[in-house]
């Protein structure tokens, strides 16, 4: 069996047909997910694409390598060529390696710090976005633009309290809670996330960002949505047993729609 | 460096009686292949869960085995999930390529009678055996197994079974399991590396030391500084448990409707740092035995020198040193610091350097080679193939703002499960068929090794390839079910494919067991050196005697990979032959 031609045939092809399988579903944009709704969104999508394309031409070479060296260089009966390395070959891979990776990761950088080093807009619409088994809650500070105290000790959800709001503070007299997400479109928004027991998440595919809601710390994250739509809110931290049912949803809606829907949410 | 008397006439005698003979041995070889047979227990252990998990994910209706009340509930998939996880990664991944292989063969490539600390040895044995018995017995207590990953984030794991089934007893008995887990690692690495510095045969400097050899010792230094932090965050999550400390929860949280009084001043986020600190030399530790292994067979089947030697020792150090600085990317959106991650991003890019310099260096040793295909081979041909598709999909990940999209998606999923998981199965499958005649003095049956390898090679590209499109999607994981009102339930149709491809993949390891356990007895017999390898292991008898080398002690003349050298008449030239014994073309002695 040593030295076998077809082996080595079968592992080249093997390698190419892999090699163009793959290649032809990322071309395809097979499963792609739906259209960003923000503009750092698209930045990540290019972000994407980009480290697609390097990465995928060292996939193409490393297997398609790999299946000459193995197709090419099987035992045909010459002695193997003696060689113990070559110096200056892998001096240049080390250093055209270490800058192709280092420079993917700079260029990253910049779609990171729009998302997490810089602050919302001014003027953006706050929500506090409190996580638990299995359940996410939106509160708006009303009309007063300040959010009321809350107590733990107060929290009770049969008696219409999930948060503990203290019915001592005026400033949460006016406080809006509500089970789903509403912000009015192209304009900026900031979360603050936190978590009432064990650690969650927020993800919203379409703003290509999630979150961490983590007990004791409040995280804030912002965006500015630019598409009228619903979507998925989804819980990526493993969180206990219903962790699979954890959702709610993301309505981007027009300013009047938005005004609609804090009147109505006042009235209750 | 020289042998002191001590060690050369240690454990000369076999001992008599089958107890100190086969069960409470302190020889290396006997325990390394008591690692190996509990990595064989429990990965047929892992594979039978994640079979379960796979038609669950495809079918989720249906009734199935070793699930009580036949159709599997959310909080059974979780369990399942976590243990698969856990033993795969602890009692597997860990325990094959460092216990088993490690064990037996790292002394007998540097030429010494047995391990530093023989006793110590078993001891570490018998501690992880205990930790595997630990582990399963977390399905039988009330509540059965723990549901938060193999990662126990608290406040899911600290707070008992108020945040959910499992999250009692099932829960201690994992932390338990994994504290022995690190005790005997700890003990195993002190071993490893005691042995690599003080006992190597006169002759065999670092740099005549074989690549696997290097990989055993890198790896064996992460255990020791990996697993003493990973023990001290255990000891914290416990006391959190049952002694009513707060390392990991913050005051007032309200679980399940009520307030937790009593806690305060602990932080979550610690819990995630301990555990990545550990948690990301630990796959290190599991990938990096396979890469001394894929080194040591590909040079060896392409009859060339490995290519780059001082370059593939100095990328497993620096691999070794860097796998500590970028635990972080495991947390770019868990709330830490966000100007941390572009540190972490940047640290774990350059990772990537010295991982591609391997794979370069293992195609240039193919190159210009006069390649073999038997099985062992193909395993690392498989190996070098699963690392490049696995460790690409590392550069997306090491970006945090790519992260924002990819992070706990099926994504994540593919790109561990090929890197860590499948390339570093086959690194312990190359192993297994390399050495298997020096082990037991047999050949395994190439036929069968080649179906097994073909089989294994296609249906694992198969079963993970998909799951990098589910995860660009927005698949999550660790849901139970995805059949519910989200978007999710269009992925059914391709989880039906991989569970299929999954059936089949783990069907044809039904063909690696019968050719294993057959060729133990029935294999044709193999001679001392059946491979023509220059290494140390291979200057003696198949299997080795109890010290060895039947009392004489090898002397090291040259480097490990000496094949094809020119003028010689042979084309491999070992470690151990006296220059003035090797023969040349002329027929003449050099």
């Amino acid at each position: 069996m040593r030295g076998s031609a077809a082996t080595a045939l079968l592992i080249f092809i093997a390698l190419i047909f892999f090699v163009g399988i793959t290649v032809y579903l990322f071309a395809i944009h097979y499963f792609a997910p739906p259209p960003p709704i923000t503009s750092v969104g698209v930045r990540i999508d290019h972000q994407y694409d980009l480290t697609l394309y390097v990465t995928g031409i060292a996939f193409i070479l490393a297997q398609l390598g790999l299946g000459w060296a193995v197709f090419h260089y099987r035992d045909r009966g010459k002695p193997a060529r003696f060689t113990r390395g070559n110096t200056a070959l892998e001096i240049a891979w080390t250093v055209i390696t270490a800058t192709v990776f280092l420079g993917l990761g700079g260029l990253a950088a910049r779609s990171w710090a729009e998302t997490r080093l810089t602050n919302a807009k001014p003027g953006a619409i706050r929500v506090e976005v409190t996580e638990e088994q299995f359940t996410y809650y939106f509160r708006y500070p009303g009309r007063d633009g300040k959010f009321g105290r809350l107590d733990p000790s107060l929290v009770s959800a049969p008696t219409g309290n999930p948060l503990g709001l203290d019915p001592n503070d005026p400033a949460g007299r006016d406080d809006i809670v509500a089970s789903t997400l509403t912000v009015p479109v192209n304009h900026p928004v900031e979360l603050t996330i936190r978590s009432q027991d064990v650690i969650h998440n927020f993800f919203v595919r379409e703003l290509r960002l999630q979150q961490d809601a983590v007990p004791g710390m409040t995280v804030p994250l912002h965006f500015t949505p630019d598409r009228i739509g619903r979507y998925y809110i989804v819980c990526t931290q493993l969180c206990g047993m219903d962790h699979n049912q954890m959702h709610s949803f993301l309505d981007v809606v027009s300013e009047a729609d938005y005004q609609k829907f804090l009147r109505r949410a006042e009235a209750q | 460096m020289s042998q002191s008397p001590q060690h050369v006439h240690a454990a000369t005698a076999t001992p008599s009686g089958f107890f100190r003979r086969y069960v409470f041995s302190t020889d290396h070889k006997t325990i390394g292949l008591q690692y190996y047979f509990l990595a064989l227990a429990a990965v047929t252990v892992g594979i039978v869960l994640s079979l379960l998990m796979r038609f669950h994910l495809a079918w989720p209706g249906a009734h199935l085995p070793f699930v009580s009340g036949g159709i599997m509930r959310p909080e059974q998939y979780l369990a399942l999930m976590t243990m698969h996880g856990t033993i795969m990664v602890f009692f597997v991944l860990t325990t094959a390529p460092m216990g088993a292989f490690g064990n037996y063969f790292l002394p007998i490539q540097i030429g010494a009678p047995d391990m530093a600390f023989p006793r110590l040895n078993m001891l570490s044995f018998w501690f992880t055996l205990l930790a595997f018995a630990c582990m399963l017995s977390a399905f039988a207590v009330p509540g059965g197994a723990p549901i938060s990953g193999w990662t126990a984030y608290p406040p899911l794991s600290g707070m008992g079974s108020i945040t959910g089934p499992g999250e009692g007893m099932g829960q201690t008995m994992w932390v338990v399991s994994i504290g022995i887990f690190c005790i005997a690692s700890l003990f195993a690495s002190i071993n490893f590396i005691t042995t690599t510095i003080e006992m190597r045969a006169p002759g065999m400097s670092l740099t005549r030391m074989p690549l696997t050899v290097w990989a055993w010792f890198v790896t064996a230094v992460m255990s020791l500084l990996s697993f003493g932090v990973l023990l001290a965050a255990l000891v914290m999550l416990v006391l959190d448990r049952s002694a009513g400390t707060s390392f990991f929860t913050p005051a007032g949280l309200v679980v399940n409707g009520e307030l937790q009084m009593g806690r305060s001043g602990g932080w979550p986020l610690l819990w995630e740092h301990l555990f990545w600190f550990f948690g990301h030399p630990e796959v290190y530790i599991a990938i990096l035995p396979g890469m001394g292994v894929t080194s040591h067979v590909i040079s060896n089947f392409s009859r060339k020198p490995v290519f780059g030697y001082r370059a593939m020792a100095a990328t497993l150090c620096a691999i070794g040193f860097l796998g500590f600085l970028l635990w972080g990317h495991h947390m770019f959106v868990s709330g830490m610091n966000p100007y941390s991650s572009l540190a972490f991003s940047a640290l774990t890019l350059s990772i990537g350097v010295p991982s591609a310099v391997k794979t370069f260096n293992w195609l240039g040793t193919m190159w210009g080679g006069r390649i073999h295909f038997d099985t062992p081979m193909l395993f690392s041909i498989g190996f070098v193939s699963f690392f490049v598709t696995g460790g690409l999909s590392g550069i997306f990940l090491a970006q945090p703002s790519l992260d924002n999209m990819l992070h706990s998606t099926y994504y994540v999923v593919a790109h561990f499960h090929l890197v860590m998981g499948v390339a570093a199965i086959f690194g312990i499958f190359s192993a297994t068929y390399f050495w298997f005649p020096k082990m037991f003095g047999r050949m395994m049956n190439e036929p069968l090794g080649k179906m097994h390898f073909w089989l294994t090679f296609v249906g694992a590209y198969c079963i993970f390839m998909p799951m990098h499109f589910e995860g660009i999607y927005g698949g999550i994981r660790r849901y139970a079910d995805l059949s519910g009102d989200t978007y999710l339930a269009a992925l059914r149709p391709m989880h039906e494919f991989m569970t299929v491809a999954a059936f089949a993949t783990a069907a044809a390891q039904l063909i690696f067991f019968y050719n294993f356990f057959r060729s133990l007895s029935r294999g044709t017999k193999a001679a001392e050196n059946p491979w023509r390898a220059t290494t140390l292991e291979w200057a003696t008898a198949s299997p080795p005697p109890v010290d060895n080398f039947g009392g004489t002690f090898p002397q090291v003349y040259r480097g490990p990979y000496e094949y094809s050298v020119p003028g010689a008449a042979e084309d491999f030239t070992p470690q151990h032959v006296r220059p003035e014994d090797v023969v040349m073309e002329t027929g003449s002695h050099a």
